[in-house]
């Protein structure tokens, strides 16, 4: 698949920069950013394809317990049982299903690829600080994700205790008979923060050393701002992980007893470890989205963004919080109740900044001349489900309430309504908008919108109704909710939510069509399609090796001159200062 | 497009012809600070892009041991008598003496650094040489001591005291063990005066890591070993 996308890429690139590389030097092991972020693109897609179909099987489980899943009959014991799903399979399945788009999705693209690509081209600067980190990066973590779909075919199974892996449950192999599953789980995520970390590294470095010269840090494109951030978040929050799961591994093969209370040890470790991780892992899973969704609603409201300097501090203030409330996804963990209310009022303290940025937004839009299109419409989405993703957030920070909701489906209706309605509609409006940039070609207008329509109404059937039952009390992660006398009354709801979800599945298919189609025969993109302002859009369409012709750009303003007095144009790229009306005259 | 400075497509596309810089206007509700007249030049960074990720990276390290620190710090302060009953007590005076070893490697690291930065090339390769050995006595002095523990019955599976005691200098070690292997290689590099005054990068770096991982060990003694 990377190849075909790299095809494209260099067919225009010959005739700024002539240089032969090979084929494997060029696609494979390439060190270029542009072409690293590409392949990070491909395999976050393809994982989400992946983790898409697990999810529809945990959800057909949902609807009709036990039943025959349509066409997966050739699936052997002990996956399915002619075609129904077992129990330990369920577990297995929703814990990859996570596993796999928090770590092989979102993060690969979002950071990944937008990081990688956007980074060099908006700042000015001709590729990462480190190119040869940077391949390693990606292989690592592509290696990573092989060894985690390994872990599907081993004796015993998959990782089977959540992406969460509570310990004593998954330090203790009897506990759930898993044993290599868990163990490839934990040196898979390993492998990741190594990956991780290289990318960080060189994020960091780049963004601090490798400015073009008037590129101020508030000069900065907000999405090189939420990179920015997100890089130092991962810098300091995967060696915990990274730490935690060594211990687990320890525990598992090696007999310690970190997280095991026989010997003295503490399971109650690991979730504070984890979320010490956690916490700040699921903000670099959204400000990379809140970056993006700055850049589309500006350029396509045709006006600045709203209170520019605002955003910048209210993600440094999100990034500082984040390390301070990891307390609230533990209230049931029997913590002292004072301990419990700090960790509310933190988590409370950090809606704030979030609240400030989604009035920012609506700042922006305000009074725009807005031009619907594709990017625009995911943006749209993603400020407006974010905000109820933000909502459901603040009901669950309070401990009174949380003691009710706590592991019910309405903590699966945040987790969805942030990660897909913010982060993946984020990944939509992402891809939508540069691929111009990306692969030098525009996607189908037609296409980008009947796939957002129907996405969007369907996120929402299947996502929505999820609140409902969690406030009926259906646990999350259970095998079959009949088993329930209470949540019988609840059931057709599970149906509709399932049936959405099937939908949901399927309107994918205009998005996969469109992607493709565009790759190969979309409409030849110019420099700058949507009339924008930051610098990725003064380099062709794909930018070269080396991104720019001799000379790099110079910057003279902020991102977001849209609609500036004094020009004749309704946009001001930031390697042009601002000019009065005569200069502009020609 | 070669050679292009200002009058690059770029600008065309716009409608905007721009031969020079244009001429400053008066502040815009959008941006307060002004544009300057001309760009400033690129700058030298502060902090070059190889220390910079060398610092990075220490920055990593140093979040992963306090993860582990943290973990032996929950068990340690719960804690009524730590080493729990029937377990040893850990080598006070042989790692008191371990730890002066270590420190003065750290000095003369820092020794290889100022000769080179002299041009001082058999300064360079003593120094090297002498924070290798130091280390390499570290790390045998180290596990001498294990290995008297082990015999003693404390194990990794001796409970928290053991699992806490073994993952944590054990990591240490295993950084120290690299840090050396590291300290060989630059070793080997300078042998071929590799590096001169000016160029010094791998020393540098190398002695980055050397700083951090006997940086780490004072704070690693004295909450396990002396706490
Ligand atoms: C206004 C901001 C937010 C608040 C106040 C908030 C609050 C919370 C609380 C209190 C929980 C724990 C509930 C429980 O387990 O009982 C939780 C869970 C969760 N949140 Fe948020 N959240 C916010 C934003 C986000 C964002 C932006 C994301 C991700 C992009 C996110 C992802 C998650 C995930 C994945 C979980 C579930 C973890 C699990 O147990 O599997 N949240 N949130
Ligand atoms: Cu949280």
């Amino acid at each position: 698949m990377a190849e075909s996308a790299v095809a494209v890429g260099t067919g225009q690139a010959v005739h700024v920069h002539h240089e032969e590389l090979g084929f494997w030097r060029t696609y494979v092991f390439s060190t270029d950013h542009k072409m690293i972020g590409r392949q990070f693109l491909f395999l976050g897609l393809f994982m989400m394809i992946l983790g898409g179909l697990l999810a529809l099987m945990i959800r057909w489980q949902l609807a009709w317990p036990e039943t025959q899943i349509p066409g997966l009959r050739w699936v052997p014991e002990p996956f399915m049982y002619d075609g129904a799903m077992g129990p330990e399979f369920y577990n297995a399945v929703f814990t990859m299903h996570a596993t796999i788009m928090i770590f092989f999705v979102v993060m690969p693209i979002l950071v990944g690829c937008f990081g990688n690509f956007l980074i060099p081209l908006m700042i000015g600067a001709r590729d990462m600080a480190f190119p040869v980190l940077n391949m390693l990066s990606f292989w690592v973590g592509a290696v990573s994700g092989v060894i985690m779909l390994a872990g599907f075919f081993v004796p015993g199974g998959h990782a089977a205790g959540g992406w969460t892996a509570y310990a004593p449950l998954t330090a203790v192999t009897q506990y759930t008979g898993v044993n290599w599953g868990q163990n490839i789980w934990c040196i898979s995520l390993i492998l990741l923060g190594i990956s991780s970390l290289m990318g960080s590294i060189n994020y960091i470095t780049t963004i601090i050393n490798m400015r073009a010269p008037g590129m101020t840090f508030f000069r900065l494109p907000l999405v090189i701002w939420s990179l920015f951030i997100v890089a130092i978040l991962l810098l300091l929050a995967l060696p915990v992980l990274t730490s935690a799961l060594a211990m687990l591994l320890f525990d598992r093969m090696l007999g310690t007893s970190f997280f095991l209370p026989a010997g003295g040890g503490e399971p109650l470790l690991w979730q504070h470890l984890f979320w010490f991780f956690g916490h700040p892992e699921v903000y670099v899973l959204i400000l990379p989205a809140m970056g993006v969704a700055s850049e589309v609603l500006s350029v396509f409201a045709r006006k600045p963004i709203f209170g520019y300097r605002a955003m910048a501090y209210s993600m440094i203030a999100i990034a500082f919080l984040s390390w301070i409330v990891w307390g609230h996804h533990m209230f049931q963990s029997g913590m002292n109740p004072a301990l419990a209310t700090s960790f509310m009022v933190s988590t409370m303290v950090i809606a704030v900044p979030s609240a400030i940025k989604t009035f920012n937004w609506l700042g922006t839009l305000w009074g725009g001349s807005i031009r619907f299109t594709t990017p625009m419409l995911h943006g749209l989405a993603f400020v407006s489900m974010f905000v109820i993703g933000g909502l459901s957030g603040i009901f669950m920070a309070s401990t009174p309430v949380d003691i009710f909701i706590h592991d019910t489906y309405f903590i699966v209706a945040h987790i969805h309504y942030v990660v897909f309605g913010g982060s993946v509609f984020g990944i939509f409006a992402a891809i939508a908008y540069w691929f111009p940039k990306l692969f030098g070609r525009m996607m189908n207008e037609t296409l980008g919108k009947i796939h957002f329509w129907l996405t969007f109404l369907a996120f929402n059937g299947t996502f929505f109704p999820m609140h409902i039952l969690g406030v009926g009390g259906h646990m999350r992660r259970i095998y079959n909710p009949m088993q329930y006398e209470f949540l019988q009354p609840l059931q057709p709801v599970n149906v509709f939510i399932t049936v959405s979800a099937l939908v949901l599945g399927i309107v994918q298919i205009p998005f996969v069509i469109n992607f493709f189609w565009s790759l190969f025969a979309g409409k030849k993109a110019e420099r700058n399609p949507w009339q924008a302002n930051t610098l990725e859009w003064t380099a062709p369409s794909p930018p070269p090796h080396g991104n720019w012709g001799d000379t790099l750009p110079v910057v003279y303003g902020g991102p977001y001159e849209y609609s500036p007095p004094g020009v004749s144009e309704d946009y001001l790229p930031q390697t042009q200062s601002r000019v009065p009306h005569l200069a502009a005259a020609h | 497009m070669a050679g292009g400075t200002v009058a690059d497509p770029v600008l065309d596309e716009s409608g905007l012809h721009l031969t020079e810089v244009p001429p400053v206007v008066p502040p815009s509700p959008h941006e307060a600070d002004l544009p300057p007249p001309s760009p400033p030049p690129r700058k030298e960074p502060f902090v070059s892009n190889a220390r910079l990720g060398m610092l990075m990276f220490l920055a990593f390290e140093a979040m992963f041991f306090g993860g582990l620190l943290g973990a032996f710090l929950v068990f340690r302060l719960a804690a009524v008598h730590w080493p729990p009953p029937g377990q040893p007590y850990l080598p006070g005076v042989v790692t008191w003496i371990n730890t002066g070893i270590l420190l003065s490697s750290g000095v003369t690291m820092r020794r290889a650094l100022r000769a080179i930065r002299d041009g001082n090339q058999s300064g360079l390769m003593n120094g090297l040489g002498v924070t290798a050995l130091l280390g390499a006595i570290f790390l045998a002095v180290q596990g001498g001591e294990w290995v008297r523990l082990v015999r003693y019955g404390l194990t990794l599976t001796s409970g928290t005291y053991g699992s806490t005691f073994y993952t944590l200098i054990g990591c240490h070690g295993v950084h120290v063990l690299g840090a050396v292997v590291w300290l060989l290689v630059i070793l080997l590099q300078s042998a071929r005066y590799r590096f001169t005054a000016r160029d010094h990068v791998g020393v540098q770096l190398c002695g980055m890591y050397w700083t951090f991982v006997v940086g780490l060990w004072p704070v690693l003694f004295g909450l396990v070993y002396l706490y």
